[in-house]
């Protein structure tokens, strides 16, 4: 870490007028700088970090050591006097003993089919949106995008009654469903911004071609937006494994939950917490999540701000 | 009579006005591609945010799915119930107070990562991880650190004295973080500060980048130091990306549930009730959709407001 405080090539500092330039006292400042650079991104590191890095430490905790009362022996290490080395046994007690598998299948599932109707959907919508409507393209691209704000929360109660309705109450399908209502609003705004970055001569060439609207469309737009495909996968993706609201209120039967209930309803029992298989299978999804999350975020953020930054 | 001569067909390039075109005519295609979304959006979004609506002014329970009209009495059953009273004010403050701290770490923590340094990569991957990774498992997580006699936050907090026989906070050996009123709902804000973060610092971040270097480099030339550039350079210019960041936690912090139901399910004694949680209790768990709807429609509101306050932010961002 040390060597990383070393300032790299640091621009020259341009003295303002009539302010005497001291080399040394300018050093000093800029050191000092950096100094206070570096720990602050290290004090919001250990912030956002520090919760992850005692749940990946528990999964490792033999029970002897971590359920020690008093707490006598540091819990976050495994070597030392006191300490017990790490064990394995908590992640096969998940896979094996429990039905997390069961419960990634599920997840599994719900999100292909999302992703499947969100592509399926907001594809043409935005397309149509950006290419093929006059100015109030834009403005029912926002409004659609809002749709996404509206939050499970305030529409549960009456979604659950529509579930019912098309008897889908405790099944994953209902989730199929309903998910697409706000992945769709969400990936069709994000394809807007991508649609708009193609020139319009692509669709031009086609035509003059011999292509049909439609099939300009096919052939020469849709194979430029492989990026935007993959991102809307990513985005339904992730967003139907964020969702907790309507899987808690639409399904009850442990074979047919998700991952977001079924490892926090599912691996308590009573007063007896399984926690390190409980943070095992928090962490086995969170952290490929998060990875997935951050190659895309460009894209998701160019998104989130509204067209209020340009670019 | 002569009759006049007719002009020649014209043939629109684009839109031959044929039946085996139909696929060309963009007045028909249009409308085709977007139908289907908006369809899905009115019958799965629309329809049900009127049943809300028609539920809160209703009778309707899970047993008596008929919806009688009774006026307002739900709402003033809960005006006049201390744990929807309760509710409210948590919501607000909560929300409010999140936000507050967000925007000031958010703008520290944007300034941090637009600098150059060695490492800022994995620093941003780590600072996102709140945000990327799902709430509710992100929740249990909290749980384990804040939940007695095991957590690891107490043991950091004996380590160096501010707890245990003899510490200068709390004589006992753990804080009881989620069982006592004030430290259960300072958990909660702890929590949400923790998972929204990082959204407005990306936010913020793509603003900050955006400022145009020629503006940096006159302020240089002119002789204002980081402080002077800072509070009349770069705030100023980031005040409408800072809006959006402010409306998005809002609508995120105001309709969460998650992080309440996993840690506290509003206890103790409703010190951490919150509206969306409450609806759900009520709606959910007791059975009583009337009055969980009309708990919920609380949230309304607040996410009109700032829907209105988002159209308007947008449609600036499109005439400038």
């Amino acid at each position: 870490m040390s060597s990383q405080l070393q300032p790299i090539a640091p621009p020259p500092i341009e003295s303002g007028p009539g302010i005497s330039y001291n080399p040394r006292t300018a050093r000093a400042k800029r050191i000092g700088a950096r100094a206070a650079l570096y720990s602050t991104a290290m004090f919001f590191v250990i912030f956002a970090a520090m919760p992850f890095a005692w749940m990946i430490l528990t999964i490792f905790k033999q029970n002897a050591d971590l359920y020690q009362q008093p707490m006598q022996k540091s819990p976050f290490s495994f070597w030392g006097e006191l300490n017990q080395p790490p064990t394995l046994e908590n992640l096969r007690f998940l896979l094996w003993d429990t039905n997390y598998l069961v419960f990634v299948k599920n997840s599994l599932v719900v999100g292909f089919f999302t992703v499947v109707i969100t592509l399926l959907l907001a594809m043409p919508a935005a397309y149509a949106l950006t290419r093929l409507s006059g100015g109030w393209g834009e403005s029912l691209g926002i409004a659609i995008f809002l749709v996404y704000l509206i939050p499970p929360t305030l529409l549960f109660l009456p979604m659950t009654r529509i579930i019912s309705e098309l008897n889908l109450k405790n099944s994953i399908w209902s989730l199929v469903v309903v998910y697409p209502t706000f992945t769709i609003p969400f990936c069709t705004w994000l394809l807007m911004g991508f649609f708009k970055s193609i020139p319009w001569d692509v669709e031009e060439q086609a035509m003059i071609d011999g292509y049909s609207r439609f099939g300009a469309i096919i052939r020469a737009v849709l194979p430029l937006s492989v990026p935007g495909i993959l991102t809307v996968i990513v985005f339904s993706f992730t967003l139907s494994l964020h969702e907790f609201v309507y899987s808690l209120a639409f399904v009850t039967s442990t074979a047919n939950k998700t991952i977001s209930t079924g490892v926090t309803t599912e691996l308590i029992r009573g007063d007896i917490y399984f926690w390190q298989a409980l943070m095992a299978a928090s962490v086995l999804v969170a952290i490929p999540i998060a990875i997935l999350y951050n190659l895309f975020l460009d894209r998701f953020i160019a998104g989130f701000t509204l067209g209020a930054v340009k670019g | 009579m002569a009759a006049p001569i007719a002009p020649p067909p014209t043939v629109p390039r684009t839109a031959p006005d044929t039946n085996r075109y139909l696929l060309d005519r963009e007045k028909f295609l249009g409308p085709i591609m977007l139908l289907p979304a908006v369809i899905y959006i009115v019958a799965l979004v629309g329809v049900p945010l009127v049943i809300a609506i028609a539920y809160a002014f209703s009778d309707v329970t899970v047993g008596d799915q008929s919806i009688d009209w009774v006026g307002l009495k739900n709402f003033r059953n809960s005006w006049g119930n201390a744990a929807f009273q309760k509710a409210l004010k948590n919501s607000l403050i909560f929300t409010f107070v999140t936000q507050a701290l967000v925007m000031i770490l958010g703008n520290i923590l944007a300034l941090v990562l637009a600098s150059d340094f060695k490492g800022k990569r994995l620093v941003r991957f780590l600072i996102l991880l709140p945000w990327a990774t799902p709430v509710a498992l992100v929740a249990v997580g909290w749980w384990w650190i804040f939940s007695p006699p095991y957590s690891a936050l107490d043991y950091i907090l004996r380590e160096i004295g501010a707890l245990g026989p003899g510490g200068w906070w709390s004589n006992d050996n753990n804080a009881y973080w989620l069982a006592l009123p004030d430290r259960a709902q300072f958990s909660v804000v702890l929590v949400q500060v923790w998972r929204v973060l990082p959204l407005a610092t990306v936010i913020l971040l793509a603003g900050l980048t955006a400022i145009p270097q020629d503006v940096r480099e006159a302020a240089n030339l002119d002789g204002a130091g980081y402080m002077r550039q800072l509070v009349w350079i770069r705030l100023p210019l980031l005040a409408p990306i800072m809006l959006v960041a402010f409306l998005f936690g809002t609508v995120f912090v105001f309709s969460d549930m998650i992080i309440v139901y996993i840690m506290t399910r509003g206890q103790p004694n409703d010190a951490t009730q919150v509206i969306p949680h409450l609806a759900f209790m009520r709606g959910v768990q007791s059975g009583d959709l009337a009055s969980g709807a009309s708990v919920a429609v609380f949230l309304f509101p607040v996410l009109a407001g700032v829907a209105a306050l988002m159209l308007r932010t947008a449609r600036r961002a499109e005439t400038s």
